[in-house]
């Protein structure tokens, strides 16, 4: 009677055994995935090795130099070997993780029956018009002309002449390296009107080393869709004076033409306020000697911060805003002057500050006070206003003065203010740096995202991510191209997509989800539960032990 | 802004016809107001209007140059298409039954209405932009406001201004009841003006003394109005107010009296240059030539009188723009005195800190015999910290009893008797008049009962629940996994043993 009983419990406790180890197979093969499916954060895919792939990528500058040669302008049988393509590359050393060359592709060719009529003409400028008619030049590409020895187009001692568009033209040699000099005058000439490593340098400021560049690479305004400027009249004094300025014309007139021939850069909006009693920060110096007083240039960087609170942030828009004031000292503080740091007054007397806008001091003509009672009725002299801000906006956009070669003739800007190789070489940088940028913006959201466990990655935003990775790629692809526009259309794509995808508020939803906080509420649950799966894996593992010992035992 | 540059070199050439335009004349007007009235309950009110009306046609021009409008406001109209735009910030409570009624009304928070133009096409997206733009501006969290608390009135927020069609789908209206109005809200509020707080009367809005009040609220109004008579252009008013009602009692030791620099901590200085209007007015219609229960200082030069609210009033006018008001003192401190004697009485009242000190609340009055006088206080429940709650705090908690100190006239004339020799019941009181008696009365304590929350719940619902699976879970487990066989019992249990005895005593066969 026993040995069946026995049996049968054996069998039980085999049963129960089974049981045991299948509730402990199904709580770890179902359960824990499961656990861990329902928290995890989601994270759409991203293309990690294409961003880590973007940061050593090799950007290559095209810059397309299309060079014609006139009849006498270098030796017959020079000229017969033409067409032909010369590539002249080289690397700018910038020290930054991404590579950039910058290649001329010059494509050489013999001038067609009109070129040489236009460029037998008597003056410069009848040659241009004529030159200029038919054709429509790519952005960013080049035309130099190469015209003869002894043509009277230029002034004698000058040996090239640039324009105010894409063209240029130098002058020819007989020479047996004719050639080879023609040549390096070209490269001369395309290096002032297109990519140098100043523009480039000025445009990558934020990305590169702080000690190399110094701090006025960083004074052009950031890349931006959108520009907002903001004409300020500071009237700090309105019981003493009252002043008039006609902005209206003066933007008319001065600032949309030159906003215009920027208009591929970017949106502009124009607007004008006058603000009175606000003062600015500093108390201007009494100099005996002059009997004026005097803004030390020391004491510059203070005078901002109290008028910002007064100017408005623009509600409107979310484009950055450059501010351009125009202040008319109080009468108490009359004739204000700044000096430089060397103590003389500034010509101008104006100053910039980098991204932010211009301040220009306005005296008040000292003859107005005679025999007038207050206040005095003060006409702003807006040509000379003017000429100072349009001066500090180019110089906030990033265009300097042109650092033009020895022996070589500037036409100067037409009258927009702005020379069309100018813009073209703003395009440049801006592409650039909307690269650099995008690229920036990318690889710290990838590494952000390998730091912290707890971000949600929505679709939308992954899309985004894919959006600009294939811009950023574009771009650098049409740039190496040398086609300029798209290049720069696609960089900007890339800079908001990449900026889209990093700020988007869904990114930071399970940011605040401590793990302490995370254990309490799993304990009381997982404890009950985990106890008595584990002990009776204990209890099997031990028997078993056991079962395998009692044998050796009895050999 | 870190580091500017002097500008070296300029090198610019310009071009075209450099001709200088002649200005024109000043297309936007601004006028100022401060009305003060001292309200019947012994409170003062003050409110100032500072309204700037610009002659331009915000809409259809592309860059648009700004004088004494506000640029950030200016583009608000033009971004956003704006008919009408209606913003007030309040704190307190406007209380018609002692102030008598408001020349501004406002609820308590804040309260944004705004009509668009019948060219948007996404009123709500709209909508939703300017309250986050208007919160930007205002330093307020208007950016609360979604579809949950905005609604659409259909018949009591019409335009105030010109409007050529009421399509109320193009109005939207919220309040946010909680909005706490405070300096931050004041200062953009400020630099909206065109004198800023440098002249004029913006001078007098000092915040510390503006937020010491009873009452205060700010508002902006943008409109468009008619420029002319025949109405054949338009022009936009904004229209920028401010009210507040000052406590005089407390702050002029129970007297009626007031002054601008008690007020507001300033005087007037100087009239802002730019207004074409400045003036002050003071409502005193008490005011009569025979019993003159009331004197303001300086004496007004003009008195406007007029029919407002309903009633007849007479102000007094102070035209900052008049030399002669300013010029003979350097500055304008406006002063007002009740003539006739302050009714006899003496109220102490200091309020409470919370965690450090309680309110105090001392009356001296002069009860009429055979009356009932009857003290009041009302107060609100707060939910304490939640580790500063009692052991059982749904016991409540104790408000301490209220004291009566009394003279009380005696019936019999006391006897003086030496103090000294006095029996001691009688001599705990210093007696000063025989005809009276001292008396202390002390009310009982209060019993509150405070709102307490349920500090375990969430925990105890994770256990309960926790506790519920655990169980359901360990018997199915130990179901399972137990082994179960069948006893054969070896000599029958304690109950057989003893059913046996039983039966043997009786002789019966055992089981």
């Amino acid at each position: 009677m026993a040995a069946p009983g026995e049996a049968a419990t054996d069998l039980e406790v085999i049963r129960g055994k089974r049981a045991a180890l299948f509730f402990a197979a199904v709580a770890i093969l179902l359960g824990l995935p499961l656990w861990w499916k329902t928290t995890e954060t989601y994270r759409a895919p991203l293309p990690y090795s294409q961003i880590s792939g973007l940061n050593a990528l090799q950007l290559r500058l095209t810059v397309r130099v299309t060079v014609v040669f006139t009849r006498e302008s270098v030796p017959l049988d020079d000229q017969e070997k033409l067409p032909f393509t010369v590539v002249h590359e080289r690397e700018i050393p910038l020290k930054y993780k991404m590579k950039i060359k910058c290649r001329f592709q010059k494509a050489y060719r013999r001038a067609l029956e009109r070129e040489e009529e236009a460029l037998s003409l008597g003056s410069m400028q009848e040659a241009e018009t004529m030159l200029a008619e038919p054709q429509e030049q790519a952005e960013g590409s080049l035309t130099v002309y190469v015209i003869s020895e002894n043509s009277s187009l230029l002034p004698q001692e000058m040996m090239s002449y640039i324009g105010p568009e894409r063209t240029a033209v130098v002058r020819g040699i007989t020479h047996r390296e004719a050639f080879h000099i023609v040549g390096r005058r070209v490269i001369q000439v395309a290096q002032a009107m297109s990519l140098t490593e100043d523009v480039l340098a000025a445009a990558l400021a934020d990305h590169l080393p702080e000690d190399k560049w110094s701090s006025d690479k960083r004074r052009p305004l950031k890349s931006s869709l959108g520009y907002e400027i903001t004409f300020s009249l500071l009237n700090p004094d309105p019981k003493s004076h009252d002043v008039h300025w006609d902005i209206k014309g003066a933007v008319r007139r001065y600032v949309q033409p030159f906003l215009s021939a920027l208009s591929a850069a970017g949106n502009f909006s124009v607007d004008s306020q006058i603000l009175y009693y606000a003062v600015l920060g500093v108390n201007p110096r009494f100099d005996p000697a002059s009997s004026s007083y005097y803004l030390a240039a020391h004491s510059l960087p203070h005078v901002i911060n109290p008028v910002e609170s007064r100017l408005g942030s623009s509600a409107a828009s979310l484009y950055p805003v450059l501010n351009f004031l125009l202040y008319v000292p109080e009468l108490a503080h009359s004739p204000l002057y700044i000096q430089d740091k060397d103590g003389a007054p500034v010509a101008t007397n104006a100053f910039h500050s980098p991204r932010w806008g211009g301040i220009m001091v306005y005296n008040v003509d000292p003859k107005g006070y005679n025999g007038s009672e207050l206040p005095v009725r003060v006409e702003v002299d807006m040509v000379r206003v003017m000429e100072v801000f349009l001066a500090q906006l180019r110089l906030l956009f990033g265009i300097g003065q042109p650092q033009i070669p020895l022996k070589c003739l500037f036409s100067g800007p037409k009258s927009e203010g702005l020379t069309i190789w100018e813009l073209d070489r703003l395009l440049w940088a801006r592409s650039v740096e909307n690269v650099a940028t995008a690229t920036t913006t990318l690889t710290s959201l990838a590494q952000l995202l390998g730091k912290i466990s707890n971000i949600v990655i929505k679709d939308d935003v992954a899309s985004e991510v894919y959006r600009a990775v294939a811009a950023v790629q574009k771009a650098a692809e049409e740039l190496a191209a040398g086609h300029l526009a798209s290049a720069f259309i696609a960089s900007q794509e890339a800079v908001t997509s990449s900026e889209r995808a990093f700020f988007d508020p869904s990114l930071l939803h399970l940011l605040y989800f401590p793990d302490d906080q995370k254990f309490a509420i799993y304990i009381p649950l997982f404890l009950p539960m985990a106890v008595p799966i584990l002990l009776s894996l204990v209890k099997i593992f031990l028997e078993t032990r056991k079962s395998w010992k009692k044998p050796e035992k009895r050999d | 802004m870190a580091a500017a540059l002097p500008l070296a070199v300029l090198g610019l050439l310009l071009l075209g016809p450099g001709g200088r335009g002649h200005a024109e004349p000043p297309r936007d007007t601004l006028r100022e107001e401060l009305v003060i009235t001292p309200l019947p309950s012994g409170d003062v009110a003050a409110t100032f209007q500072f309204r700037t009306r610009w002659d331009s046609d915000l809409q259809r021009e592309e860059v648009s140059h700004y004088r004494l409008f506000p640029k950030a406001l200016g583009q608000l109209i033009s971004k956003y298409s704006l008919q009408e735009l209606h913003l007030s910030f309040t704190q307190g409570f406007w209380r018609t039954r002692y102030w008598g009624p408001p020349f501004l009304q406002a609820p308590s928070g804040a309260e944004l209405w705004v009509w668009f133009q019948d060219t948007v096409t996404d009123v709500d997206k709209s909508w939703k932009e300017l309250s986050n733009v208007l919160s930007g501006i205002f330093c307020a969290s208007l950016n609360f406001i979604d579809s949950t608390n905005t609604v659409t009135p259909t018949a009591s927020f019409k335009p105030l201004g010109l409007a050529n069609g009421t399509d109320h789908s193009f109005l939207r209206y919220a309040v946010l009841p909680r909005e706490v109005v405070c300096t931050e809200n004041l200062t953009p509020w400020k630099k909206l003006l065109p004198c800023s707080s440098k002249a004029g009367l913006s001078v007098l809005l000092k915040a510390d003394r503006l937020f010491h009040t009873s009452y205060h609220s700010q508002a902006v109004h943008i409109r468009p109005v008619c420029r002319n008579a025949r109405c054949t252009s338009i022009s936009w008013e904004l229209r920028q107010t401010l009210s507040v009602v000052y406590d005089a009692f407390v702050t002029g030791q129970g007297k009626k009296d007031w002054s601008l620099f008690r007020m507001f901590s300033r005087t007037l200085t100087e009239p802002c240059p730019l207004a074409s209007e400045s003036r002050v007015y003071v409502d005193i219609t008490g005011h009569n030539q025979d019993n003159e229960t009331l004197e303001v200082n300086p004496p007004p030069t003009t008195t406007y009188q007029d029919v407002t609210l309903g009633t007849r009033k007479t102000y007094a006018v102070y035209d900052l723009l008049d030399a002669a008001v300013i010029n003979n003192s350097r500055n304008l401190n406006l002063q007002l005195k009740w003539r006739s004697p302050p009714e006899h009485g003496y109220v102490h009242y200091q309020p409470a800190q919370d965690r450090l000190q309680p309110h105090l609340l001392e009356m001296l009055i002069q009860l009429p015999a055979n009356s009932a006088t009857k003290v009041s206080i009302q107060f609100e429940r707060a939910l304490l910290k939640w580790t500063e709650y009692t052991p059982d705090p749904n016991h409540g908690f104790y408000v301490s009893p209220s004291v009566l100190s009394a003279l009380v006239p005696s019936m019999v004339a006391a006897k003086p008797v030496d103090w000294e020799e006095s029996p001691l019941f009688r001599s705990l009181y210093p007696v000063s008049d025989s005809s009276s008696y001292f008396v202390r009365l002390y009310t009982e304590p209060l019993l509150v009962n405070l709102p307490t929350p349920d500090f375990s719940m969430p925990y105890n619902v994770i256990c309960l629940t926790c506790t519920v699976v655990a169980v359901c879970y360990g018997s199915f487990y130990n179901l399972l996994t137990r082994t179960f066989h069948i006893e054969e019992p070896s000599t029958g249990g304690l109950a057989k043993r003893l059913a046996n005895l039983i039966r043997r005593a009786r002789g019966v066969p055992p089981l």
